[in-house]
């Protein structure tokens, strides 16, 4: 009963009104880091010395590689190569598991050492570092579930072609989740200055 | 597809029997029935609550409540009508009806989606009835939450709050898919030129919702991570700031009340010109200042804080955009009276709404431009003016328009026709209940009473005496509208295609409207909206 109904255009073109959208859902946090940066700019420097920044760098290598990966796939997909595709969506995955290990282990150490969400150590330093670190855990696990989010997607969009349901001539859904892991990559693109180098 | 009195169109016809026929569906038109039925029930259930407000305050001291229920009442009932009954009410109900309808389309670009996004609101309202009746208490912050007090009450604020987020969730689908589906989905000669006005209000409506939506969910979720965690991002003490609270908030909240005004806007203006025989008055001026109301709606929020610690330079600036809402506002306006002017008035039900609507929201209107400006703004904040006239323009402007909507367009969705003397008497004891409640709470207000207050100076007695005996007509007059509605739309007298004599398509299809709107042909458009020449209202 119900006429097929196809536009790819118009697919493409929600997602990018869904990619503004959380885009507003983080300016939300760069609004508050940056009244908070103005207010303390000596002890926001000071708070991120504390960070490792050898943990940041390599999630932004992983990151960054991440999104060729899937740049990649999309491009095998057009082409019809199934079997490159699917590899290059597993990389992904592999890499986007890759960065929440590592960011555990980011986390581990600094709570470790004290520095958490409401604990008193973090309250003897002062406010602007406390600030500090409390964006940085939001801001950072916002991400860190949109990361989570990514990597799911992708997995259920390999299943799909691997049975056959996205392929070469039908690739929208491939590519929206591709565009979804850029706009990951792209946030943590203005986090890992903001909270790691430039202070 | 021949016209028979037993033609029951999308009511029947459904991939799925049964009650899986309608919560697996994804017609647009079912979605839209089932939005309405919901947003109703809030409405009354909030009403209810409205009116339980009213009847504490009409003495001093303790009538019905304790201090507590009456803060918790206020609360829940400022968070149904927003949250659950006014951003979702024509947008989300009339929206989905008619949008694909008055494009030429089959249906909107994604109806899965548009499925969920139903689902995220019916989650979103079992949330917040879980807040109210559940765990610690209902609510006690006003549906503003505003830090300190939301960040320290023992009361149900965090699931409250989850409740909103997923409210604006499905706010934000619902705009992703309407902005697209205008885009995408125009019927082969619907040119923009040729969009009905009320889907020009819907694609600005839906851009808000796109644009501003996400930063009240950061928000609510911050306030959220702020009770579980100590997070003490708006606490002064761990480095936060609680004035960002309120900005952050309103950035939102106030682009919302154009999300509530702006689809009741275009309701009116499909109203009034087919009751006045005569194209609408200023077509683009009327398209273009729905984006400009939108735009510039964007850029006011901080007009809510003049009271809360603000440099006079942002003052002097946010009034200064608050003023300039009030140009595309006033636009709209003399644009509906000029199309009356001259015209073939028939005063039929919908049109009585729709003259009302015009009547309340320009005394709303105005009395915002008293609270724009901030030297009157310092003595009106947080009076029961502001209550009064926010209620003009949110009640008076964008429930009025949401009966209007119901008086219009349900006969076409039913294939029925209500009883319109009765309509007429509902409409009559709506509006002047309405107008003797909320004027009086305006005068109040000016006296100096303060909102959300629990008890008052004797002074104050006699203007809350009137609102709330104002409340009561108000009350009778729902009653009778509703009940009217029900009892014409289920058992009325058959309608056919077309008992206004509108232009727009989806007079031209049958009533109701067969699943997917047209038939075999996909509808070509060669004429404005507002062109009636040569149609005519069928007799029922």
């Amino acid at each position: 009963m119900s006429i097929e109904h196809r536009d790819d255009t118009g697919a493409r073109f929600g997602m990018w009104l869904f990619l503004y959208t959380e885009v507003i859902l983080f300016s939300g946090l760069f609004i508050l880091y940056s009244m908070a940066l103005s207010k303390f700019p000596q002890q926001f420097a000071e708070a991120s010395h504390k960070l490792n920044i050898y943990f940041g760098s390599i999630n932004t290598i992983v990151l960054l590689t991440s999104s060729l990966t899937i740049a990649l796939a999309v491009t095998a997909i057009q082409l019809g190569r199934i079997k490159q595709t699917l590899i290059l969506c597993g990389v992904t995955v592999a890499l986007a598991l890759l960065f929440l290990v590592n960011k555990y282990f980011e986390w581990s150490e600094e709570i470790g050492h004290g520095i958490y969400p409401g604990s008193e150590h973090l309250a003897e330093m002062g406010p602007g570092v406390t600030n500090f670190f409390n964006l940085y855990y939001f801001t950072a696990g916002l991400h860190g579930l949109h990361v989570f989010i990514g990597a799911t997607l992708i997995s259920v969009v390999a299943v799909m072609t691997a049975k056959g349901k996205v392929t070469s001539d039908r690739y929208t859904l491939l590519e929206n989740s591709a565009l979804y892991w850029h706009l990951v990559d792209l946030v943590w693109i203005f986090l890992f200055p903001l909270y790691y180098l430039i202070l | 597809m021949s016209e028979k009195t037993t033609y029951t169109g999308f009511w029947q016809e459904s991939p799925r029997t049964g009650i899986l026929g309608w919560l697996l569906t994804t017609d647009h038109k079912r979605i839209g029935i089932m939005y309405l039925g919901c947003i109703i029930t809030m409405f009354i259930v909030a009403a209810i609550l409205g009116l339980a407000i009213r009847l504490e305050l009409i003495a001093p001291g303790r009538t019905i409540m304790d201090a507590q229920t009456y803060n918790a009442t206020f609360t829940v009932h400022g968070i149904i009508m927003i949250f659950m009954f006014l951003i979702p009410s024509i947008p989300a109900a009339f929206g989905n009806l008619l949008l694909p309808i008055h494009i030429g389309a089959r249906d909107v670009s994604f109806p899965k989606l548009n499925l969920l996004s139903w689902y995220c609101y019916i989650v979103g309202g079992l949330l917040a009835v879980i807040a109210i009746f559940g765990g610690d208490g209902a609510p006690d912050t006003g549906w503003t939450f505003y830090v300190p007090f939301s960040t320290q009450t023992n009361t149900n604020v965090s699931l409250a709050a989850f409740a909103a987020f997923m409210l604006g969730f499905s706010s934000i689908l619902t705009g992703i898919n309407f902005v697209t589906t205008v885009h995408r989905l125009r019927c082969k000669g619907m040119k923009w030129g040729r969009l009905p006005l009320f889907v020009w209000t819907l694609y600005a409506t839906a851009w808000i919702q796109v644009l501003a939506t996400p930063m009240i969910g950061i928000t609510l979720v911050l306030i959220i991570l702020e009770r579980t965690f100590g997070a003490g991002l708006f606490d002064v003490a761990r480095g936060g700031d609680p004035i960002l609270y309120q900005h952050l908030f309103w950035i939102y909240s106030h682009p919302a009340v154009y999300i509530m005004i702006l689809p009741g806007m275009g309701v009116i203006s499909e109203i009034i010109p087919t009751f006045s025989r005569k194209p609408l008055f200023g077509y683009w001026a009327m398209a273009l200042s729905s984006l400009a109301i939108a735009f510039a709606g964007s850029l006011v929020w901080a007009h809510h804080m003049y009271a809360s610690g603000m440099s006079d330079l942002a003052i002097l600036i946010f009034s200064f955009l608050t003023f300039i809402v009030a140009i595309p506002s006033a636009i709209k306006v003399f644009n509906w009276v000029s199309t009356l002017y001259k015209g073939s008035i028939e005063l039929a039900p919908p049109m009585w709404f729709a003259l009302a609507f015009i009547f309340n929201f320009a005394i709303g209107g105005l009395g915002g431009l008293a609270l724009g400006a901030a030297a009157s703004d310092i003595h009106l904040h947080d009076t029961t003016f502001v209550v009064g006239h926010f209620h003009y323009v949110m009640f008076g402007g964008g429930g009025f328009a949401l009966f209007a909507a119901m008086h219009y367009w349900l006969p076409k969705f039913t294939g029925r026709m209500y009883n319109h003397k009765m309509a007429v008497i509902g409409w009559a004891l709506l509006f002047v209940g309405f107008n003797v409640t909320y004027m009086a709470m305006q005068a109040v207000g000016i006296m100096g009473m303060p909102r959300r207050y629990y008890d008052y100076i004797p002074e104050f007695t006699t203007l809350n005496l009137v609102a709330t005996l104002g409340s009561w007509v108000m009350a009778v007059g729902l009653i009778i509208m509703f009940a009217n509605l029900w009892h014409g739309l289920r058992k009325g007298r058959p309608v056919g295609k077309n008992p206004w004599g509108g232009a727009t398509l989806e007079w031209d299809i049958p009533s109701p409207p067969p699943l997917e709107n047209f038939g075999e042909e996909d509808p070509v458009v060669t004429k404005g909206p507002y062109e009636f020449k040569g149609v005519v209202a069928d007799e029922y």
